[in-house]
């Protein structure tokens, strides 16, 4: 599969395409500056509310288009401790322990299934077959139930440990790999795992990024997988929180001690989103660059 | 591996002269095993997951027919045959919830699937590499954006305060919050899904695009050809495969429409206009007890559904694509 991006490169203007109109530019202008505005527009808003104080938010009725008098109390707030600082633990935790456990075993899975091993056909499948069908959301929430790990981080883990798409990426990569270049390995007397950790780790650190981006984010982002298995709020990560206190819109208890000119609440409640959203804009540019490659290939070969 | 193992035979057998013939013998299932334990070791956490969490869950479906009591375990619950399904069926809300999941599957399908092919042919046309990249880039982010983030974004920009109702009170028309306006829901939750994911649906739209050979477009333009025949006649039917495979697997999943985003939002706009299949398995099962009834909807709704996506992709085959499995 050829990478787009290295595709469009070489993309100039072909001789048999005629010039554009002055109208017809501005139309396309217009229409992607038009896109462009509506997808920004929110991300934009969010950060100037989370940055306003008390009079910007009154001023305007609580419209904020630019803070007059920008403050970061907001954020200060919900760093001083109590529910939310709790939750940003808790959701780092949750996407570092799990994104290298998710890793760890989709890589040895894709590995074992790359190579021609005893019953690896039928082992495939067994993983494949599960795209046909989920087991339900009662069944799964029994299931966690049966296994006790109701009311434990592992339920935030475990139940979405390995994506069979992650999964069928990975092998399709291994595949790749030539099987005399692991036996010349051997016979220079690496063992097994030596030559995974090696030879097929390093030859595969920018797909291995890819995946590890992919469950990072998706930890990340989950929240329904901690309300249906979480009874206990003080556990919640915070994707949770967020949907507590900004959409259900519930009071945001304070975090001990009070504030002297507290923020508004506005201000609080964008703040959080804007905390919850940095880790996806950070990993952003990096998912940006690889991920195109890996869906396709995925999606196409798979 | 194999080719490993032939070469390293005569050095295993050396102590043992008399077994040399047995390992020209296809090994038997014990000695493939132990052959290949290291890699069946690096499989087994992976099936492990598979089995615990994909396939011994399924065998929960069970309490579909019963009347299910959590403090015991669920074969001492006693059995009911398909009284369960009877509730379900007599239940105007599951109907409800059907209407509504069918309504909104339709929207979906009709405003939000053109989306990206629109947006990736209107892609191509750019010429400037530098100008496509930064759209691309721009609008792939809010596929990576949780359900809850943008349902937050979107009441900060449509909400009481947002932007969206001072400019109704500006231009004095009645200042709306279509956040919580049961009558909008439908068209809410697919502008939303427009918003999120045509963008990153682009994707696979732009790499059908490449694939059209070039001199398809001189040769068409020699003849003659406008843009919007063009269009019509190369590009549409260049792309045509991806669209119809996209499509089929679009009607596979047709039942599960958006379930994180409408749960997020059901209780603002109220169950009449916010229910679909899977929220009212989780409202009525999980958070009211329910069980067996709703047991038995999300059964019937994983039947439908596994059976609309082994059809789409058999069709899908039939037509000369790969589909999702082979």
């Amino acid at each position: 599969m050829a990478v787009q991006s290295e595709t469009f490169q070489e993309s100039a203007r072909p001789a048999w395409l005629e010039r554009e109109t002055n109208l017809e530019k501005v139309v396309k202008i217009g229409v992607f500056g038009v896109i462009l505005l509506v997808v920004i527009y929110p991300f934009v808003s969010v950060l100037a509310t989370s940055l306003a104080s008390e009079p910007d938010v009154i001023k305007n009725g609580g419209l904020v288009i630019w803070p007059e008098h920008p403050t970061l109390s907001a954020y200060q707030t919900i760093f001083a401790g109590g529910v939310v600082t709790r939750a940003i633990w808790v959701s780092i935790g949750i996407t570092t322990v799990g994104t290298l456990l998710s890793l760890a075993v989709t890589i040895g899975m894709a590995y074992g299934l790359s190579r021609n091993i005893w019953g690896g056909k039928y082992f495939l499948l067994i993983a494949l077959f599960t795209l046909l069908f989920t087991p339900g959301i009662i069944p799964n929430y029994l299931a966690v139930k049966q296994y006790g790990l109701l009311n434990s981080y592992a339920a935030l883990i475990l139940p979405v440990l390995v994506s069979a798409f992650n999964l069928v990426v990975l092998r399709q990569f291994f595949m790749g790999i030539p099987g005399e270049l692991l036996d010349s390995a051997r016979i220079d007397g690496a063992n097994d795992w030596d030559i995974l950790l090696k030879i097929v780790v390093q030859l595969s650190k920018a797909v291995i990024a890819v995946v590890a981006l992919f469950y990072a984010v998706s930890y990340w982002n989950d929240f329904f997988t901690a309300l249906l298995y979480l009874n206990d709020s003080a556990m919640w990560p915070l994707q949770l929180v967020l949907r507590l206190y900004v959409v259900q819109g519930a009071p945001l208890p304070s975090a001990g001690d009070v504030v002297e000119n507290a923020p508004p609440l506005q201000s609080i409640q964008m703040a959080v989103v804007v905390v919850a959203m940095i880790p996806i804009l950070c990993v952003y540019p990096f998912l940006q660059r690889y991920f195109t490659r890996g869906v396709l290939s995925g999606a196409i070969k798979g | 591996m194999s080719a490993v193992d032939v070469k390293q035979a005569p050095a295993r057998t050396l102590g043992r002269v008399g077994a040399q013939p047995l390992t020209r013998r296809k090994s038997s299932v014990w000695e493939q095993i132990w052959r290949d334990r290291i890699m069946l070791l690096l499989i087994a956490p992976g099936l492990l997951y598979f089995v615990l969490f994909r396939y011994i869950p399924l065998l929960g479906n069970v309490i579909a027919f019963q009347d299910y009591l959590p403090f015991v375990p669920i074969v001492e619950s006693p059995f009911v045959g398909f009284a369960n399904f009877q509730a379900m069926i007599s239940d105007p809300a599951f109907w409800q919830a059907t209407a509504n999941t069918i309504i909104i599957a339709l929207c979906q399908l009709i405003f939000y699937f053109p989306m990206p092919i629109i947006l990736a042919m209107m892609l191509q046309g750019v010429i400037s590499t530098r100008v496509r990249r930064i759209v691309q880039s721009v609008v792939y982010l809010p596929h990576f954006i949780s359900w809850v983030i943008v349902v937050a974004l979107w009441q900060q920009v449509l909400g009481g305060s947002g932007i969206f109702v001072h400019t109704l009170r500006d231009v004095g028309l009645p200042a709306v919050n279509v956040m919580t306006e049961p009558g909008f829901f439908k068209e809410l939750v697919t502008s939303q899904l427009i918003w999120k994911e045509t963008g990153y649906a682009t994707i696979i739209f732009l790499a059908a695009l490449l694939n059209i050979d070039s001199s398809l477009y001189e040769a068409a333009v020699v003849d003659g050809a406008g843009r919007w025949q063009r269009l019509w006649n190369v590009t549409l039917p260049g792309i045509m495969g991806v669209i119809i495979l996209l499509l089929i697997l679009r009607l596979g999943l047709i039942l599960s429409v958006g379930f994180e985003q409408i749960l997020l939002q059901r209780n603002a706009v109220g169950p009449a206009a916010g229910e679909v299949l899977d929220t009212y398995v989780y409202f009525k099962g999980i958070v009211g007890g329910q069980w067996g009834i709703t047991a038995a909807a999300g059964l019937i709704k994983g039947i439908i559904g596994t059976g609309l996506v082994i059809a789409a992709n058999k069709f899908a085959h039939r037509l000369g694509q790969e589909g999702v499995y082979n």
